[in-house]
């Protein structure tokens, strides 16, 4: 379980088509940049947390291509995608992103790392191909959040029911 | 919020909220820091206003308008989601950092032995 960290990650709407996200790490980047293309670390750090994250490809060059599956279960598994455009060790990488299930809304994302005094600033701009695309890819997360809010409410009621049978008895 | 990210969408009128952000400002003022036209401006401040972006108060013969820092409110609880499964992501990363410079250091005490 990762510790809260003293960094906090940005997100901000540079224009209609995009996502701007930064955060800092208290880490040089050569090891940022690893951390990045290395399948085995990849799948520690990528997926949402409490889900397994496989990498099924990981062709790190230009015209390579990347599958990550992730989910809590089989049953709720689904894969990500896309094609590397650009790889330049250890400041920019330049990758295509697509979810499976929302085949064909892609985002040319470009992840950028700079260093100041041994720590890395790592900035992600995410272009999408219309303002409907962007808007729909930041109200996936809020649904990804309400449906957490919804398990949480279910566990809820679970809980009062079964207080309520045991108060009953 | 539909309202609010459609009129941010133009952008003479994200623009016009990065000046607001800075400090209220007449529409006067608005027209010569962009170089549009009044009517233009007027038109852009209108849909802003409709959206709940921005809000108008008359001060003497001005019109001066500024920010709802609740329209502001609203957007980045819009985010907020998005940022959390960004933010989770980074956490999980600052681990492996972690155990990647601890490795690191282990391997440059060993050659120092």
């Amino acid at each position: 379980m990762a510790a809260a960290s003293e960094y906090k990650t940005k997100v901000t709407l540079p224009s209609d088509r995009e996502i701007l996200i930064t955060r800092e790490f208290d880490a040089p980047r050569d090891v940022v940049f690893k951390a990045m293309i290395d399948p085995a670390l990849i799948s520690r750090w990528w997926g949402p947390r409490g889900h397994t994250t496989r990498v099924d490809k990981m062709d790190v060059r230009p015209g390579g291509a990347w599958r990550y599956i992730s989910g809590t279960s089989a049953a709720d598994e689904t894969a990500f995608r896309g094609e590397y455009r650009e790889i330049k060790a250890p400041e920019r990488i330049v990758q295509t992103f697509e979810w499976e299930p929302m085949a064909g809304h892609i985002s040319v994302d470009t992840a950028t790392l700079t260093e100041r005094d041994g720590r890395t600033l790592l900035t992600v701009r995410s272009l999408f191909a219309s303002k409907e695309d962007r808007d729909g890819m930041v109200q996936s997360g809020m649904e990804k959040g309400l449906a957490e809010t919804h398990d949480r409410f279910a566990e809820l009621l679970a809980e009062l029911r079964a207080e309520a049978r045991t108060g009953a008895r | 919020m539909q309202e609010i990210l459609s009129a941010l969408a133009e952008p003479n009128r994200l623009q016009i909220v990065e000046l607001l952000r800075r400090k209220p400002l007449a529409v006067g003022e608005i027209v010569e820091r962009l170089g549009l036209r009044q009517p233009q401006v007027s038109k852009h401040l209108r849909v802003l206003s409709e959206a709940g972006l921005v809000e108008v108060r008359p001060v003497g013969q001005l019109r001066i308008y500024r920010i709802r820092a609740q329209a502001l409110k609203e957007l980045d609880t819009w985010l907020d989601p998005y940022r959390r499964t960004w933010d989770e992501r980074f956490d999980q990363l600052d681990d492996v950092l972690r155990d990647l410079k601890e490795k690191d250091k282990g391997k440059r005490n060993g050659r120092r032995k």
